[in-house]
């Protein structure tokens, strides 16, 4: 049976969800080619949400998936209708020509804005992929680039006259003098009068620019797909999903991103916890009650006794780096502890970029889910002679001043990176941490490949203590899932 | 395509024959869906495979399955999975009261090979929902409900059931359905389901409704409001769950907080006063509320 085009699409497409993280079998395939047979391919949205029943095992993946559908089976070939095409040889514009034509298509943005109009928003980014996105020197990705159109249109500029054409449109119907201006045909968004849903729109607003800028980025890599194949756009071009972002170069909205997911995720690992504890507490035959009872059966053990061991919660403390590097994935760590710590019995976490600091109170006394993402921005209380970190110095301090906090019940989690600016790295006081504890754990956002590298002194640290490479929200699920003492 | 089952093939008739019937007819019974759910939807009953449903609390999980055996005029098959259900609850049971009975009446003739062969026959067999569903004389729809509340024993359980829509009885061999039922499996993902169970099923996410959708949603629940608070309503209810609270606002909330607009005889629009007065219907912390009210400014 000859193998259709659609079919290697299909297979396409799945190949590149594997590279993206997503287990995609053959079953899923077989999946998908029944769904392309039953649903055809004249409505879209109902062959993306086809696929995606078939190919997605899990919420969080959805995101991949729309991208890379996009770059496989694109809306359109080529140019959109009514988009205008630079031609290629045509010589790049100047920096006026392209303001000119960046306020034009921000007037567009903002009237589509306004009308919430989804076909419109959709052909202002064709637009802008075609007249501000077009690179002079094509990249590894293609010839287009979403960052540059992006930064060219400034598409926030365009809330505030969206947001006036809405008030514009609400101040004539009320008046009746009944002409219509751009946002008159809005359906959804304000029409008439100043309500009190009225208070919404500039953060409804806010939400669809980030919409369309998702727009841009899809319409760029379908036209880069269309020159630089839609394998090579697919494996490049296309973000991971969430939980395989590295900590390390998460961005501000990747990290916002990620710490929505802090609620769902705690209250997952929190029944994982629990089961683990659960079983932990079976702990085989008390061999000296099953004796002492096997005295009334004449020594013979007809009754064993199971033994019972006490529920008990570890202590656990937290030790972070706060250093500019690694404060991103520190403070989620510290945000996900503080999600789970009615699983523990005390936590305290230090912060520390040279010395430390104790942080307890500040995250504790804070109510839960609230947001703590600036707690943390306030280093000067652990910061001593300069802002580098110094693990050397921060272990010395920790066992000098705050080694009470660690008992034979305490976990110890310490994240960093270990790269310690090239001073001493006390390796004895980590020692004396580690004869204290129960367990000391070190969790590391980079890549093992790179531990013991340049400045980094991981290598020597893992001699002492177990050290695990957490670079991305899944590998810290499964630690904590499976790893962490309980 | 070998090995495939194609649509409407093999003497199983649609329930349904295009993705608007599938929209139209659970309008019809009152649950209003987004396109996307009714495609999958009709994807999981053309393929004949499983739907795994996943989303927030509230958003119509368990009710969509519902919808789907009213609108079908299927019997529901219910499994509501908790923590410690086993095969005894969810498959079938031996009822050995009956056996004993039998054994007794049966002491004076008969032989043991005869009795041996009569007690373990359909008479003594208690069927638990996963068998019922199998053996239903007509098609049915199957929910298993949260499943991820289960322990994972149960899921190996149900691999059988969910890709040939079989069930071995060791004393009475393997019963195959003779209508493939719709079934549909939901989970609020406290545990991860094994992938194994994932394999077996369409994917469906189902997420708070559109702001259209839901003002749908409301005004086919409350007709008597006025279409424009009804906007005001969801837009709040929205921005809302934009906020990262504890527990957002289900479609069930923006319901109560649409009655309550009504209850309280609110003709023109929703004041300051009357939102922070009644948050509490769409908030059930305190410190959500707090949240809230400082994050729309409603503090003065």
């Amino acid at each position: 049976m000859a193998v259709r085009a659609l079919d290697r699409r299909i297979v396409g497409l799945g190949r590149a969800l594997r590279g993206h993280g997503v287990v995609v079998g053959t079953s899923e395939l077989i999946d998908a080619a029944a769904v392309v047979d039953v649903i055809g391919l004249d409505r879209r949205d109902r062959l993306r949400e086809g696929l995606a029943a078939a190919m997605l095992r899990r919420a969080g993946q959805r995101q991949v998936f729309d991208d890379l559908f996009d770059v496989y089976f694109p809306a359109a070939l080529g140019t959109r209708a009514g988009v205008p095409d630079p031609a290629d040889g045509s010589p790049p514009m100047t920096s006026h020509e392209v303001r000119v034509r960046a306020s034009a298509l921000r007037e567009d943005l903002a009237a589509a804005l306004a009308a919430a109009d989804s076909a419109a928003l959709d052909a202002v980014a064709a637009r802008t992929v075609a007249e501000l996105g077009r690179l002079a020197n094509d990249a590894t990705t293609g010839p287009y680039s979403a960052q540059r159109a992006l930064e060219a249109l400034a598409p926030r500029t365009a809330i505030a006259a969206a947001l006036e054409r809405l008030r514009d449109a609400a101040e004539d119907a009320s008046g009746g003098s009944g002409e219509g201006s751009g946002g008159a045909g809005g359906g959804g968004v304000g029409e008439v009068g100043p309500r009190f849903a009225d208070r919404f729109t500039r953060e409804e607003l806010r939400g669809a620019v980030a919409a369309f800028r998702r727009r841009v980025e899809a319409e760029a890599r379908r036209r880069n797909a269309e020159v630089r194949g839609v394998e090579r756009v697919a494996r490049y071009a296309v973000r991971p999903p969430a939980d395989r972002t590295p900590f390390l170069l998460a961005g501000p909205t990747e990290l916002d991103e990620l710490r929505r997911t802090i609620g769902p995720l705690s209250r997952t690992l929190a029944t994982r916890i629990d089961v683990r504890r659960r079983r932990a507490r079976r702990a085989g035959i008390d061999m000296r009650r099953t004796l002492r009872r096997s005295l009334s059966t004449g020594g013979v053990p007809l009754a064993p006794v199971p033994a019972q061991r006490a529920p008990a919660r570890p202590d656990l403390v937290l030790l972070c780096d706060l250093s500019q590097s690694v404060a991103g994935f520190s403070r989620f760590t510290i945000l996900l502890m503080q999600a789970l710590s009615a699983q523990f019995r005390r936590v305290r976490i230090f912060g520390f970029v040279n010395v430390c600091d104790e942080l307890t109170e500040t995250v504790l006394a804070a109510p839960a889910g609230a947001d703590l993402s600036h707690a943390f921005d306030d280093t000067a209380a652990m910061t001593r002679w300069h802002h580098n970190s110094d693990y050397g110095t921060a272990l010395a301090d920790f066992t000098a001043h705050h080694l009470d906090a660690v008992g034979h019940r305490t976990t110890v989690l310490v994240l960093g990176d270990a790269r310690t600016n090239g001073t001493d790295p006390h390796e004895d006081d980590l020692r004396s941490i580690v004869e204290c504890a129960r367990r000391v754990i070190w969790l590391n956002p980079e890549p093992v490949r790179t531990w013991g590298t340049g400045d980094s002194v991981a290598h020597r640290y893992a001699e002492i203590v177990d050290m695990h490479e957490v670079r991305n929200l899944a590998q810290l699920r499964e630690f904590v899932g499976r790893l962490l003492p309980v | 395509m070998p090995g495939m089952t194609t649509p409407t093939s093999a003497g199983r008739p649609a329930r349904f024959s295009s993705v608007e019937e599938v929209r139209h007819r659970l309008d019809a019974v009152g649950y209003l869906v987004s396109d996307a759910t009714a495609t999958t939807v009709f994807l999981a009953d053309r393929l004949g495979k499983p739907l795994l449903v996943e989303g927030p609390a509230g958003v119509g999980k368990t009710e969509l399955a519902k919808a789907v055996a009213a609108a079908t005029g299927a019997p529901l098959i219910r499994l509501q999975c908790y923590e410690g259900v086993d095969e005894a609850r969810a498959l079938y049971e031996w009822n050995h009261a009956k056996q004993l009975l039998r054994i007794t009446a049966e002491r004076d003739g008969g032989g043991w090979d005869a009795l041996r062969h009569d007690i373990f026959t359909d008479e003594f067999l208690l069927p638990r929902p996963l068998l019922a569903a199998v053996r239903s004389e007509e098609p049915a729809v199957l929910l298993v409900d949260e499943l991820d509340k289960a322990d994972v024993e149960i899921e190996g359980l149900l691999l059988e059931i969910l890709s040939d829509f079989q069930v071995t009885v060791p004393e009475l061999g393997t019963l195959t359905a003779t209508h493939r039922p719709f079934v549909v499996l939901t989970s609020n993902a406290t545990r991860e389901l094994s992938e194994a169970l994932r394999r077996r099923c369409l994917f469906l996410h189902l997420d708070y409704p559109d702001v259209a959708l839901e003002e749908e949603i409301v005004a086919r629940a409350v007709p008597e409001l006025d279409a424009r608070l009804r906007e005001s309503v969801v837009r709040l209810v929205h921005r809302l769950r934009d906020l990262r609270l504890r527990k957002a606002p289900s479609v069930a909330e923006t319901v109560d907080w649409a009655r309550t607009l009504l209850a309280l005889g609110v003709e023109d629009d929703m004041t300051e006063e009357l939102v922070v007065d009644n948050l509490g219907v769409l908030l059930k912390h305190q410190d959500d509320i707090v949240r809230a009210s400082a994050a729309l400014g409603l503090d003065g």
